[in-house]
């Protein structure tokens, strides 16, 4: 590393680091959401992964064809004009 | 005996197509199909669950139904191995990727490498992210060759679709829409305190991060991310990475360089 | 050798979106109950929600993968993990069900049915050991529900248990909406069974909902879903049991389609008063 480049570097992180002084510290946020992770607004606590269980269930598993089926969730209304094709690369195949 | 009743009872578990065990009884008698379906029923519908909860945003672009048959597939030739169900499905991404009927969301494989992610941020490790006024204590001379310790919780997720607005838009945080560009999106995904962030990484963002997550100096890493995108913004992405809580400490390289 | 021993109350599984209400006021629970699997993690909040919960109440670990009635050994990774969350939240109590759900190193996710033979029953009694001797503290083995029979079947449930308790010193966890489940769905009289039950080593209760379908034949095939109020022949057996063995640690478990917490709080409260009028006829 060059003699100018460390200063750069150096020049550089301080910038960083008035950039951080100046992003807003998050204690606004509640403070069960900081110590206990409880979900924020609109999210349920996605991250939490399956817990377990000790009950069986009531619910009847219809073991739909996977084959069978399409996507039919959001992805319907995230696409553009071009449908599903516009976030694959490249031409759809024929 | 009861290993060959074992044996026997969980084969036909896991495969429907079986027939009941022999050996299987109930008080009014005939082969008690209903009710092995019991159990049956058990295993699918807990294990389609366990994965739904592990990918709501997945579920969500998908729909219950094709999520619940390509759940069940994934199970079949990949069934849990530990009853710590907290990091089952760590290889659904791979499955997505092979999954003929899911072909036309090329990005859903992503989305899911991002939902691992978050679950595994979410059980991390704690610690604290470092402040950043450990880095402005160290002498500008030495700053070149510094090493950074990533907080136990931080992962880059990068890819080429827009994987951080896909998520966002299923995980309440953005109303689902039409999505204009094409353009890709890498991810920090990192908890600081008891929430797990995602955060759209800038341009380079990901090879620097990534560089020093696998060691490398500064110096070193900014390379890599200025030969990646000459949009690179070193301090930017110091900035961010901070802000965000990404690191954990830094090693300043042995005196008397 | 720790005894498991929970205070003589109505206690609660405990369940992470009912966090914020719990900890908003002092709620009359005795204690909670957690999966120790769901513990099993380095860090984040479940660990600190269990922590914050610790300071305040008594707390049951309850673990659902253990798998005591394969007739492969027990997972010793596993058995290590419960003994690091033991160590972590030193719980007044330590249970596990009689049941497998390992088998080939594949987790089969429900709690699965063993015949009742010398065979198996050594076998329990070998894991019920091994989990003492590792976690250095006595377990309670919970009877489950079933659905099915096993031909080679040659011992009573009850008396099964019970020979399990003799040979090691474990205690029992008495499910008794599981005792109604079973006793439907095999065509028995749940108050045969409990009559046989080696009540005297009974340290904890469970209480939950069930649901209802039937078998091929048109006969009752119940399902302990846990995703309902408490069903009331089930209370009702509850409070016999009471009735005779006075306050008992009792938990209302609330697992699928859980419900607001002052649902779950106010099944917590009916147990509660049937274990207070038992303590004063036992004072009285």
């Amino acid at each position: 590393m060059t003699k100018r480049s460390a200063t750069a570097l150096a020049a550089s992180l301080a910038t960083a680091l008035t950039l951080i002084g100046s992003v807003q510290p998050a204690s606004a946020e509640d403070a069960k959401e900081k110590c206990y992770g409880v979900a924020l607004k609109g999210q349920n606590d996605c991250a939490a992964g399956p817990g377990t269980t000790c009950a069986g269930t009531s619910k009847v598993d219809y073991q739909q064809n996977a084959w069978k089926l399409v996507p039919a969730g959001t992805c319907e209304a995230m696409t553009t004009p071009n449908g599903h094709g516009m976030l694959t690369q490249g031409p759809a195949p024929a | 005996m009861s290993t060959e009743t074992q044996t026997r009872f969980a084969a036909a578990l896991q495969d429907g197509t079986l027939p009941i065990p022999a050996g299987l009884n109930s008080w009014n008698a005939g082969r008690p199909e209903r009710r092995f379906g019991v159990y049956r029923n058990n295993v699918a519908v807990g294990l389609i669950g366990a994965l739904a909860s592990r990918f709501p945003a997945t579920e969500r672009i998908v729909g219950e139904e094709f999520f619940a048959a390509m759940a069940r597939e994934f199970i079949r030739h990949h069934p849990p191995r530990s009853p710590l169900l907290l990091s089952y499905g760590d290889d659904f991404g791979n499955f997505a990727k092979a999954f003929e009927p899911a072909r036309a969301l090329a990005y859903l494989p992503d989305i899911i490498r991002l939902e691992i992610a978050r679950g595994h941020a979410y059980h991390a490790a704690d610690a604290q992210p470092m402040a950043g006024d450990v880095l402005a204590a160290v002498d500008p001379s030495r700053l070149a060759g510094l090493t950074f310790v990533m907080h136990p919780s931080a992962s880059v997720v990068r890819s080429p679709h827009p994987v951080v607005t896909i998520w966002a838009m299923n995980a309440g945080e953005m109303e689902i829409a039409p999505i204009a560009g094409l353009a890709g999106e890498d991810a920090l995904i990192v908890r600081p305190q008891m929430n797990v962030e995602v955060h759209r990484l800038p341009p380079g963002g990901a090879v620097f991060l990534e560089a020093l997550q696998t060691g490398s100096t500064l110096a070193a890493a900014v390379e890599s991310a200025s030969a990646d995108s000459a949009d690179f913004n070193l301090s930017a992405n110091i900035a961010g990475a901070l802000g965000a809580g990404a690191f954990a400490a830094v090693h300043q390289p042995p005196a008397g360089d | 050798m720790i005894p498991s021993e929970l205070p003589r109350r109505a206690g609660v599984g405990f369940k992470p979106e009912h966090f914020s209400d719990i900890i908003a006021g002092s709620q009359p629970v005795g204690f909670f109950e957690v999966h120790a699997e769901n513990y099993m993690g380095a860090g984040g909040p479940p660990h600190a929600r269990l922590g914050k919960l610790r300071e305040d109440y008594a707390l049951s670990v309850h673990g659902v993968g253990l798998s005591i009635g394969s007739m492969q050994s027990l997972d010793k990774e596993h058995l290590a993990r419960l003994k690091i969350v033991c160590d972590r939240y030193q719980p007044d109590s330590f249970s596990e069900h009689l049941a497998w759900s390992t088998h080939d190193s594949v987790y089969l996710n429900d709690l699965l049915p063993l015949p009742y033979t010398e065979e198996t029953l050594d076998r329990v009694v070998e894991h019920v050991d091994q989990v003492q001797a590792a976690l250095k503290r006595q377990m309670l083995l919970e009877n489950p529900a079933t659905y099915l029979l096993f031909e080679e079947s040659t011992i009573e449930e009850t008396d099964f248990l019970a020979e399990v308790v003799l040979r090691t010193g474990c205690g029992l966890l008495l499910d008794v909406n599981n005792v109604f489940v079973a006793a439907t769905n095999h065509h028995m009289d749940p108050r045969a069974y409990l009559a046989r039950f080696p009540l005297e080593f009974v340290r904890e209760i469970h209480l939950s909902g069930h649901s209802e379908t039937v078998d091929e034949a048109g006969a009752p095939l119940l399902i302990d879903s846990h995703d309902t109020p408490v069903k009331d022949p089930v209370w009702a057996l509850y409070q016999e049991l009471i009735d005779r063995t006075g306050p008992v640690a009792s938990l209302v478990e609330w697992d699928n389609d859980v419900p607001q917490w002052s649902v779950l709080r106010a099944e917590a409260e009916a147990a509660e008063a049937i274990l207070r009028r038992a303590a004063r006829r036992s004072a009285a």
